[in-house]
């Protein structure tokens, strides 16, 4: 055990009344931080420092690396959603000038099992010449049957995805599935999580709520698509990637290719959006890796649009039977959910964490179950499993609420027992003006308003295996280093922010370098987890190069280094600040050209829970509570969502500028999730008919509601920043909060997703003739 | 995409003070050439091979054919190659023809309008996802059969769809059908002919492999309306699912007059993406002529509009959607 020493952490919801708590943190932390009013930088409106890059163009993406010599690499993928290889013959392909290598990913008599899964690849001296190689590899698909439809895929003579001994046990989603579930047909399952005996809470309730809930399939649809230039050379392998984990995906490099880590580089520099669909190394990396070391040079491997849809990932579809059992004054009794859900040809379509945790409830049932597919594999998208389930479990309690008579916000204030979501329902109820909200469909004329509102839940996630530098140079500069990368959050920014704090600098004289594995472990962008486990070590980091430096300049002047602090760019005597040196002076004194700090997270706070080697959960749930404010036409079916107010914790909130992009960010992927997106699988064909992005619909500017947010101050003494992050649960309550106003105006319940004019007019009876 | 050369006929700009010159540049070219306009739908079918060409000829450099004036007569003339920003922001359109303004306003999205021109706009091809899909050799491509009439036509037509089940993609066309628009066509030999757009319109029991009657190596040059009488008015309504960047589920255009005393005598309704043309609602027509406009004859007229319609098994909610339209047109023109 590491040397130790109490300290007491402000804690508790700033605006509502701050308390304190007492822990035992390691002797090489720094002090408790007090709340963000009495920091100079953190917590504070700073711009994204590369935002001038962003919108000039000048940010450089994968996409946009030209290395010499670089060949191009293009995918053959299966045209059919089931098919046996007959033939797979690449001969005169790779004898094609121009051609440099071929990689065969499927062998004759290989079952194929959705169209777009990848068959061979090729690497030529142009992206033309790729597309003239691929057309001269002579493959042979025999058909089979095929099912694309979840519904028909439960089917007792529905064609079989896998037979027994072919079922995947693993889950490339990252989520492991229960090991030994029993698998029926095209149907793995059920996952069973239970508490209580929900069969003697539905007989004590006093009603019992029933609902059934549908969501489509979305996939990530990020605007950079997947992409890698993969550098293989005799003295080691550089990897430019669009990755969520660089240091992830050396990992999974030097362990495929028998490299040792030393000799495995991940780069990325800017990056157009993961959404969870670029968290691994993936068949596209690895194939571009291989292509790379056959070839003896750099090969450059971009997704196509229709790649992206077809075989990058996409957030499971989901059925939902949802009861619930609540006696009168509205607490709960029995909760239970049966789920189905399709991940294509994955694992991982589980939807029952947000309903295992949100509520107060002592008899819960999940019946969870993976339905195979004959389509692209599904993976984790921002908020797994919790924004499909939230959709479902947060309509059924506005159900519920009407059925008791109760205002949905005060049965929330029964059951729920976080503190956060109750401050940020009363913080919200009054913004979104919630003493407005009518009965439903009590507007008369043909365009209805209503009032709505949901919940969010999320983990507050941290990567343990976290560690960065902070480098002071001899001129004054200041380094901070890590290999984490900046997915469009602003993290980055976010970096220089602490270290500004700690040393007394302005965030925009801290040069930050990250996306690099040459640099420290920076930990996985994903799980909402970059902030909340980069920012602790990496201000354990700062304050250890300080009293470094302190050393040096508390001799000049004449004080003990314990005497000095670090403010407006000086190191001064605290008792005396007239007695000061100048930060770059003080820099001047160094013996040697930099001092530099390493540190690593430290993950020995008490109520840290570790769920995997390298990450853990720390003390609390995230919360998030949004309204949604709709207008309704009734005759069209068109639905149109004004106004959002997203109330949200993420512990400390770090800066908030970079919070409210993320949560503005996250609304309106729940308004796209709402009203507009979905994969359309042709059934007879078993091809996805919308695989672009002109018929695949995506919100955009004119689809924006008025966004407001809040981010609540929720201090936790949870480690050196408090910080936790933000993306996942900005994304989770919208699309309910928009189902329930959508009730609330038209007293019609739209229970699937996406949310279209015809699916309005059809809750209405009003398709087919008048 | 296959590998095309790529013409820009520069030079052509000072010769061509007539369009027609254009024309007779083209029966120089090859036989595989194919012009682009704002190069907007020619890009999607470059990419979906559609479109295979030899070589492409840009007509952005031919100078005069943006043009758009009004003649002696007050008639008016927009060039093709006017884009649909300039269309809709021209002050002689949005006085005389507010529905058409309205339309092309309402249509893609700003970035898309600054480039797009109406000629390539009435051009586009249809959008059907199996017709953009190389992987479906539907009717239309040649193929043996129609994927959409029992398969995914959520976005497909509600008339005229027993053998194709394409909508026509243009909304700028749904205005200008209702304003009897003609358009002018520059030959190859340097002659032009003029006939109504509704007429150049092909439906699918005509010709399944194409929409419109452009011959090879003719270009469209302009489109003209006539200068509408006093009493007309005109209103043009669509909705979608996005509020911008997409085509509509629906949309419709209604232009009509009124006499001194509120009767209407002459209108006409079209609906857009209902057909596989621009689609004349002319039992809604006769069931307004000779009326006075009000709640009621809109709400007939509207149901009248949908009479014979056969929606398929994803788009039945198109009766509600443009029963809807219809009559809120109506009475928006006498807003
Ligand atoms: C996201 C999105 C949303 C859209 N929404 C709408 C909408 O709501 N409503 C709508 O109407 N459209 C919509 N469009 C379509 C868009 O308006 C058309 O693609 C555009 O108008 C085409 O014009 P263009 O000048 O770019 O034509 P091009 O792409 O250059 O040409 C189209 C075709 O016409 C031919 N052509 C062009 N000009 C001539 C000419 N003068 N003579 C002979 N042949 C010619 C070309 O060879 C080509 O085959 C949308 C497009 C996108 C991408
Ligand atoms: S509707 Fe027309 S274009 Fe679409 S699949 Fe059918 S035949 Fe082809």
């Amino acid at each position: 055990m590491t040397a130790t020493r109490t300290v007491t952490f402000p804690a508790g919801i700033v605006e509502a009344g701050l308390g304190t708590v007492t822990r035992e943190i390691p002797a090489s932390e720094p002090p408790p931080w007090p709340p963000n009013a009495e920091l100079t930088w953190i917590g504070k409106d700073v711009p994204r420092l590369n935002g001038r890059e962003k919108v000039t163009g000048a940010t450089r993406y994968t996409v946009d690396i030209r290395l010499p010599g670089m060949l191009h690499a293009r995918f053959l993928r299966s045209p059919l959603p089931s098919a046996e290889l007959r033939k797979l013959d690449t001969s005169a392909a790779a004898a094609l000038a121009g051609v440099r290598a071929v990689v065969v990913l499927a062998r004759s008599g290989d079952r194929l099992r959705y169209a777009g899964q990848p068959v061979a690849a090729v690497a030529a001296v142009s992206p033309g010449v790729a597309g003239e190689a691929l057309a001269a590899i002579d493959a042979e698909f025999r058909p089979l049957p095929f099912v694309v439809d979840m519904d028909e895929a439960r089917a007792p003579d529905a064609p079989l995805v896998y037979d027994e001994a072919s079922v995947p046990k693993g889950n490339p989603s990252g989520f492991p599935a229960a090991p030994g579930l029993p698998v029926v047909g095209n149907v793995r399952g059920p996952a069973v999580v239970r508490r209580g005996d929900p069969a003697q809470g539905f007989a004590a309730a006093d009603i019992v709520v029933e609902g059934e809930y549908r969501t489509q399939v979305q996939t990530h649809s990020c605007l950079e698509p997947h992409a890698i230039v993969a550098d293989w050379r005799a003295d080691g392998l550089t990897v430019y990637m669009s990755t969520q984990f660089t240091s992830g995906v050396r990992q999974e490099l030097a362990a495929l290719f028998g490299l040792p880590l030393n000799r495995v580089r991940v780069v990325v520099d800017g990056m157009g959006g993961g959404f969870g669909s670029k968290s691994q190394l993936g068949v596209y990396g690895r194939t571009a890796v291989e292509l790379s070391r056959l070839a003896g040079l750099p090969v450059r491997l971009a997704l196509n649009r229709h790649e992206e849809q077809t075989d990058a990932g996409n957030r499971p579809g989901t059925s939902q039977r949802v009861r619930l059992g609540a006696k009168r004054d509205g607490t709960l009794t029995a909760l239970a959910i049966e789920s189905h859900g399709t991940a294509g040809v994955a694992l991982g379509a589980g939807i029952g964490f947000f309903a295992e945790r949100i509520y107060t409830c002592p008899n819960f049932e999940t019946l969870q179950h993976d339905v195979f597919v004959n389509a692209g594999p599904g993976c984790a998208m921002r908020g797994p499993g919790n924004t499909p389930g939230a959709h479902g479990l947060e309509q059924a309690i506005d159900t519920l609420a009407e059925r008791l008579g109760l205002d949905p916000l005060a049965l929330r204030d029964r059951i729920d027992p976080s503190k956060a979501r109750r401050e940020e329902r009363r913080i919200g109820a009054e913004r979104i003006g919630w003493s407005r909200r009518h009965a439903p469909g009590a507007d008369p004329g043909p365009v209805k308003r209503g009032l709505g509102v949901a919940q969010s839940l999320w983990m507050s996630n941290v990567q343990t295996n976290v560690a960065c530098e902070v480098r002071v140079l001899r001129d004054g500069s200041v380094e901070a280093l890590s290999s984490v990368q900046d997915i469009g959050t602003g993290i980055g920014t976010v970096m220089a922010q602490v270290v500004a704090e700690v040393l007394g600098l302005r965030p925009a004289e801290i040069t930050v370098r990250i996306g690099d594995t040459e640099f420290p472990p920076g930990g996985p962008s994903y799980g909402s987890r970059t902030t909340a486990s980069i920012t602790p070590p990496l201000r354990t980091a700062a304050t250890r190069v300080l009293a470094e430096l302190g050393r040096e300049a508390a001799r000049m002047l004449n004080a003990a280094p314990e005497e000095l602090e670090a403010r407006d760019g000086r190191l001064r005597v605290k008792s005396d600040p007239a007695r000061s040196l100048a930060f770059r002076d003080a820099a001047a004194l160094l013996r040697t050209d930099r001092i530099s700090a390493v540190e690593s997270r430290a993950d020995d706070y008490p109520g840290f829970r570790r769920r995997m080697p390298d990450a853990a959960m720390a003390l609390e749930d995230l919360g998030g509570v949004q309204f949604a404010e709709v207008a309704v036409d009734t005759e069209t079916g068109a639905i149109h969502v004004e106004r959002v107010v997203a109330v949200h914790d993420c512990g400390r909130p770090m800066n908030r500028l970079l919070l409210e992009s993320q949560v503005q960010g996250g609304v309106l992927m729940g308004v796209s999730y709402a009203l507009l997106e979905r994969r359309v699988m042709d059934r007879r064909t078993g091809l996805m008919v919308n695989a672009d992005l002109e018929h695949y619909k995506l919100a955009g500017a004119h689809d924006t509601p008025e966004i407001e947010v809040v981010i609540l101050e929720n201090l936790q003494g949870s480690s050196a920043t408090d910080a936790y992050g933000i993306a996942e649960p900005a994304n989770i309550a919208t699309a309910p909060a928009i189902a329930n106003a959508v009730y609330n105006a038209i007293g019609v319940r739209l229970a699937s997703l996406p949310m279209t004019p015809d699916a309005v007019l059809a809750a209405l009876g009003k398709t087919g003739r008048s | 995409m296959n590998r095309f050369a790529y013409a820009n006929p520069a030079t052509l700009a000072e010769a061509a003070a007539t369009t027609g010159l254009v024309a007779q540049a083209m029966v120089t070219l090859d036989e595989g050439a194919v012009l682009k306009a704002g190069g907007i739908d020619l890009l999607d079918l470059l990419k979906s091979e559609l479109l295979t060409p030899s070589v492409v000829v840009n007509l952005r450099a031919i100078k005069g054919l943006d043009v758009i004036a009004q003649d002696a007569t007050g008639n008016l003339s927009i060039g093709a190659m006017a884009t649909l920003a300039e269309v809709a922001a021209h002050p002689l359109v949005r006085a005389s023809y507010p529905a058409l303004a309205t339309a092309i306003a309402g249509a893609a999205g700003p970035q898309l309008r600054n480039v797009a021109t109406i000629g390539g706009n009435l051009l586009q091809r249809p959008h059907c996802w199996y017709l953009r899909s190389p992987a479906h050799h539907c009717l239309r491509k040649g193929g043996g059969h129609c994927f959409a009439i029992r398969g995914e036509n959520q976005y497909h037509a509600i008339f005229d769809n027993h053998a194709c089940a394409i909508v026509h993609p243009s909304t700028a066309a749904t205005a200008l059908v209702a304003l009897k628009a003609e358009v002018e066509l520059h030959e190859a030999q340097g002659a032009v002919r003029r006939l109504p757009l509704e007429d150049f319109f092909v439906g699918p029991d005509d010709d399944i492999q194409r929409e419109n009657a452009l011959r090879p190596r003719e270009v469209l040059t302009a489109i003209r309306l006539r200068k509408p009488p006093a009493s007309t008015r005109m209103a043009h309504l669509r909705q979608g699912e996005k509020a911008g960047f997409d085509w509509p589920l629906a949309d419709v255009a209604v232009v009509l007059t009124l006499d001194l005393e509120g009767i209407c005598r002459e209108v006409c309704v079209v609906l857009g993406a209902a057909a596989p043309v621009p689609h004349r609602a002319r039992a809604a027509e006769q069931a307004l002529l000779g009326q006075r406009l009000d709640d009621a004859t809109a709400s007939d007229a509207a149901r009248a509009a949908l009479r014979g319609a056969t929606p398929l098994s994803h788009n039945d909610y198109k009766l509600a959607l443009f029963e809807t339209l219809v009559r809120r047109a109506i009475l928006a023109t006498l807003a």
